[in-house]
């Protein structure tokens, strides 16, 4: 694979379109719930992510509205798809092994163990080695731990 | 300007150009590199940062300053350099002032109309005096640097804002301008090319406005400058701004223009040494313009290599450079118009619309900057993202484009790759 296509995977590329999670975001977030609002004002990739976090702190639902490139689409795709059920303690661990990944210009390959720690977000590895576009991937994180900080409040 | 009686330029005279810019042989990984981003920052010949070198190794010193050889030496090829640009721009020398960029030559007016307002400048300054009841006006298809400077300004004076909308295919509406500029305007700021659209704005119904109302008018002219014939005197607008490093110059340097008779009653925007004529420790009393309104060591280096872009523009001709970018962007417009799923932005290729090299487009079912990674894939150099235009942008509906903008130093060639790149986008992506 070359570097662009191992920066767009068939699982992003996918993801990007997709979308799952993608959701109209009406009226203020509920009991339980916690709302963030990303925006890179570098290309404009903008989102709304809301948190359902329940009361022995299990991620229930992740529901967002945005707009922007495939990377940010996707990102948030792959999360809402891959976060529902689980502990916050372990979107702590995961967002810092995704940190970890996009700080790594590509040293960090998707190999079995990234796999295991990171789900579908592991095919975001080919994303590091595009300084430009590590924002892209990371926006979507940041509104996660955000809003689900807020929904464990 | 002459008008050259060279034969126009083509692509055989574009590759001998080439030669002069060493950087567009970079390799971008297994591709050659396709640099149409010049609307950005262009690239720049070797004989500009020769005669920075040249500068330093035979002249350096500080200017105005100081009455050893060296001192006198650097000096002369300062104003030399100032004499170099404001003739290209068809200015007298001392209505050109050197500043970083058109960015700073823009908050450098606002800013001496705030002193101004402020009481600064004595009687002389009365007619940059601003207050309530006074307006602003700018239009809708700005870079933020011609925008911000005059919401700024209006919020510390307590004029009003208000801005010259666009008709649906983007051009200025003049019908409207023609109400929103009145009795209050003070002064009128438009951009002369959209560095957006790169589309050419006529300056003369605009200024006609201006002038029936007594208000200044301010032209940015950035994407004017460095790519069509310019004189300012000619266009009879009060004020000016560009940016050498898009017009082959170095980085660092830019001018603000100004009519003589303006700068020397304008007061002035940075204070500090070479700028005044006697202090006191109550006060002090400051030099005509340009001085006055250039405190602090110069950009030097940085004029003398801007001096050696302009007479590179001048040997080839601003009028074959406007000619060839013209050529280069109806190969643009109507080769992306033949791309199915490609979207141009703006006036539509066949408005009739005068354009310079630069084309705004959109691919459908696929985001720019993802067009601009898949471009950069097969070397071509193009910028994505909002241009530092915001406004525009969403009158045009988007939040971002991608832009391809050309320059003497870019070939049919050039165009071709970028067509070639662009229909490959929507495949390469799964869009049907
Ligand atoms: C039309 C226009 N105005 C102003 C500017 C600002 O120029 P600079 O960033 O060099 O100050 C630009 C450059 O992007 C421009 O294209």
């Amino acid at each position: 694979m070359n570097p662009l296509e191992q920066l767009y995977q068939e699982i992003i590329l996918d993801h990007s379109k997709r979308r799952v999670g993608a959701a109209s975001l009406e009226g203020e977030p509920g009991a339980g719930e916690g709302q963030s609002h990303q925006h890179n004002p570098l290309c404009g990739d903008d989102i709304t992510l809301r948190a359902r976090v329940s009361a022995d702190g299990v991620i229930e639902s992740l529901a967002w509205q945005g707009d922007g490139c495939s990377i940010s689409m996707a990102s948030a795709s792959v999360l809402a798809e891959g976060l529902r059920g689980h502990a916050v303690s372990e979107f702590a661990e995961a967002n810092e092994t995704f940190h970890e990944l996009m700080r790594s210009r590509g040293k960090l390959a998707a190999d079995e163990e990234l796999e295991e720690r990171l789900g579908d977000a592991a095919a975001f590895a080919g994303v590091s080695k595009f300084p430009a576009r590590v924002k892209c991937a990371l926006l979507s994180w940041e509104a996660a731990k955000d809003a689900i900080a807020r929904a464990s409040a | 300007m002459a008008v050259s009686d060279l034969p126009p330029l083509d692509d055989t005279e574009a590759a001998r150009l080439r030669a002069d810019f060493p950087i567009l042989e970079t390799r971008i990984g297994d591709a050659q590199l396709v640099y149409l981003d010049s609307g950005a920052t262009s690239q720049k010949p070797e004989c500009v940062w020769e005669a920075e070198q040249h500068f330093y190794e035979t002249a350096n010193a500080a200017v105005h300053r100081g009455a050893h050889t060296l001192a006198v030496e650097a000096t002369d090829r300062f104003e030399d350099a100032r004499a170099a640009v404001a003739g290209f721009v068809g200015a007298g020398e001392r209505e050109i002032v050197w500043t970083a960029n058109a960015t700073e030559a823009l908050n450098l007016i606002a800013y001496s109309f705030s002193n101004a307002s402020l009481g600064a400048g004595g009687p002389e300054a009365q007619p940059f005096r601003l207050g309530p009841g006074d307006e602003i006006v700018a239009t809708g298809m700005e870079h933020h640097a011609n925008l911000i400077p005059w919401q700024e300004l209006a919020a510390r004076t307590g004029a009003s804002f208000r801005w010259i909308p666009l008709t649906p295919d983007a051009r200025l509406d003049l019908e409207a301008a023609a109400d929103i500029v009145n009795a209050k305007t003070r002064i009128l700021a438009f951009t002369h090319v959209s560095n957006v659209l790169g589309t050419v704005n006529d300056p003369a119904p605009l200024v006609a406005m201006a002038k029936a109302v007594g208000a200044f008018t301010v032209l940015d002219a950035c994407q004017s400058a460095p790519h069509l014939p310019l004189n300012l005197r000619a266009l009879d607008v009060d004020f000016a701004a560009f940016s050498g490093h898009k017009m082959l110059g170095p980085t660092g340097i830019g001018a603000l223009y100004g009519r003589a008779e303006l700068l020397d009653a304008m007061p002035p925007f940075l204070f500090g040494g070479s700028m005044i004529t006697t202090v006191s420790m109550e006060k002090a009393e400051y030099l005509p313009a340009p001085q006055r309104f250039e405190a602090g060591t110069q950009k030097i280096a940085q004029a003398v290599g801007l001096a050696a872009a302009v007479g590179y523009l001048s040997e080839v001709g601003m009028d074959r450079v406007r000619a060839w970018e013209e050529l280069l962007g109806e190969r643009m417009l109507t080769g992306l118009s033949d791309i199915p799923g490609v979207r141009l932005l703006g006036p539509a290729a066949d408005s009739g619309v005068q354009r310079t090299g630069t084309v705004p487009f959109a691919v459908e079912g696929v985001h720019p900057h993802d067009v601009g990674q898949f471009l950069d894939s097969r070397g071509v150099a193009v910028r994505v993202g909002h241009h530092c235009a915001e406004p525009l942008h969403r009158f045009l509906g988007v939040t971002a484009s991608t832009r391809a903008s050309a320059y003497l130093y870019n070939t049919t060639a050039d165009v071709d790759a970028l067509l070639q790149a662009v229909s490959d986008v929507r495949g390469f992506f799964g869009v049907k």
